[in-house]
């Protein structure tokens, strides 16, 4: 089968199917169960993503231990309301959804880990909207949602997806990348369209730290995890557009591999830098500690 | 490509952190079965990111969840404290030294009336995963990966021999298997990680040894 992305690309264009159709392969190899099986259990997770995508939409998360209770309710009163936005409606609504999903994490809800927990708003996000604009079938998204993990399986495989080890660019950032790519496959693009988006997604994000406030899984994370919800739509645009990476996708893995293990320690989850160390974040805990 | 697609397409669980929330549950959940949910009082010792950070990542509730039998994917996590009250368990959390212990660990002692019942110290090592390092200070290593079997045995000859001759009449392959004892000839324990779960029958055979007090399945799936 395949050991990268170079090698997935390869299969698909070969035998000239999507790349989900080599991920569901290979997902039937190993772990012994039909592709029905699989899909089922993909159906099941998505269900958990699509809720809690939508919970915090329009009721706040209970504030307890909370810092960004409100902020998706707010985000979607923005992009369904009356004012002229500058992203549009559809982009703000995205934003929202990722939000959504970071706040009933905050605030001890349901969540699928995709790959991380402090990930886990952005391909709900964008898969989501992606599929309701488009009315594709619960098949199609599925499939979409396998693109999405199989790409992220091969980093957890020759990179990592961990904050701690990577930076946030290793869990935000390959979230988004493989948002992007599996956008790209429900948008009718070509496998190597999305190969190319999720390098540039990739690209687009290098170097990000992991400085959540107070160690908690809130501040900057859901921020993040709107903007690299946008960050995978927009690299899906820039690929399906004609725009090259030059640099094959597995190279950018590795470079975004070598860049975290470059950061420093105060940059990678521990709250001893970037925005955890500034001055607000530390008056933000010493309050949230008093009460 | 050998790691599951689900694997990152998951796990489902409570937020906010799959070490700090979500295995820190787990962790109750293996120690409950340990203790097969008998006891009125537990106290949670909190070691390091699980003390520094546990309150933020609702940890304190996620260990309490665990123990009352609560998933690692039961949105009831967060309101643990209330449903320990209706079942009338009484708890506490305080700091504790763990000598050499990983950064995310518990140390949870259950009482039955006034008296210590069991410790069982665990550890969460990332992404969901955990690990049971001690039971009432006897070295093991449950991974949670696969169902176990523990056994709490006088340390006298024939007792192994006697689990191992009941796994294997019925069927039962063993994955790994530990023994530990305190001091020769006093008390021992066993912890087996089988492929398949077992049934009631087995467990009764595995108690009809005379050496042998105490048995516990572990389903850790």
């Amino acid at each position: 089968m395949y050991k990268n992305i170079k090698g997935l690309l390869a299969l698909a264009e070969d035998r000239q199917v999507s790349l989900s159709q080599i991920i569901l392969d290979n997902e039937v190899k190993h772990s012994e169960k039909s592709p029905a099986e699989i899909l089922s259990v993909m159906a099941s997770r998505y269900e958990v993503m699509k809720n809690s995508a939508e919970k915090a939409l329009e009721q706040p998360t209970s504030p307890e231990g909370n810092l960004i209770c409100g902020i998706a309710a707010a985000q979607y009163g923005y992009a369904t309301g009356q004012s002229d936005t500058l992203c549009g409606s559809f982009v703000n609504l995205v934003m929202a959804r990722a939000l959504s999903s970071s706040e009933v994490n905050a605030s001890m809800g349901k969540i699928c880990a995709m790959p991380t927990a402090g990930s886990c708003g952005i391909v709900p996000a964008v898969i989501l909207s992606v599929a309701e604009r488009q009315g594709a079938s619960e098949e199609k998204t599925l499939l979409a949602l396998l693109t999405a993990s199989g790409l992220g399986a091969i980093v957890t495989e020759n990179a990592t997806v961990a904050g701690a080890e990577g930076g946030c660019q290793a869990e935000c950032g390959v979230a988004a990348a493989m948002a992007s790519a599996a956008a790209v496959e429900l948008w009718g693009g070509t496998p190597a369209q999305s190969v190319i988006a999720f390098s540039l997604c990739l690209m687009n994000i290098m170097g990000l730290v992991c400085d959540p406030v107070g160690g908690l899984v809130q501040i900057p994370c859901a921020q993040r995890n709107a903007s690299q919800a946008v960050n995978a739509l927009l690299s899906a645009d820039l690929a399906m557009a004609g725009v090259q990476s030059y640099m094959d996708a597995d190279e950018v893995v590795e470079a975004m591999y070598k860049v975290g293990k470059m950061l420093p320690m105060q940059l990678r989850e521990t709250a001893l830098g970037g925005i955890a160390a500034t001055e607000s974040a530390v008056k933000l805990m010493e309050n949230m500690n008093n009460k | 490509m050998n790691t599951s697609i689900f694997q990152v397409a998951g796990p489902v669980m409570i937020g906010p952190s799959s070490s700090h929330t979500a295995g820190a549950a787990k962790i109750g959940r293996i120690a409950r079965q340990i203790v097969n949910g008998d006891f009125e009082r537990v106290t949670f010792g909190l070691y390091g990111s699980f003390e520094k950070t546990g309150k933020g990542h609702g940890t304190d509730k996620a260990l309490l969840a665990g123990v009352l039998g609560i998933r690692e994917d039961d949105e009831d996590i967060s309101r643990s404290f209330e449903l320990a009250g209706q079942a009338q368990i009484e708890f506490e959390f305080y700091p504790v030294e763990l000598d050499g212990a990983h950064e995310n660990s518990v140390l949870i002692t259950f009482f039955k009336e006034g008296q210590v019942k069991t410790t069982v110290q665990g550890a969460s090592i990332g992404g969901g995963n955990v690990r049971i390092v001690k039971i009432d200070g006897y070295e093991i290593g449950i991974s949670g990966q696969l169902p176990t079997i523990f056994v709490k045995q006088n340390d006298q000859k024939g007792v192994i021999s006697h689990v191992a001759t009941v796994l294997a009449d019925s069927d039962i392959n063993i994955a790994t298997m530990k023994v530990s004892r305190m001091q020769k000839k006093q008390d021992a324990i066993c912890v087996i990680e089988i492929d398949d779960s077992i049934d009631e029958t087995i467990l009764q055979k595995l108690k009809e040894h005379p050496y042998i007090q105490i048995v516990r399945f572990i389903a850790c799936a």
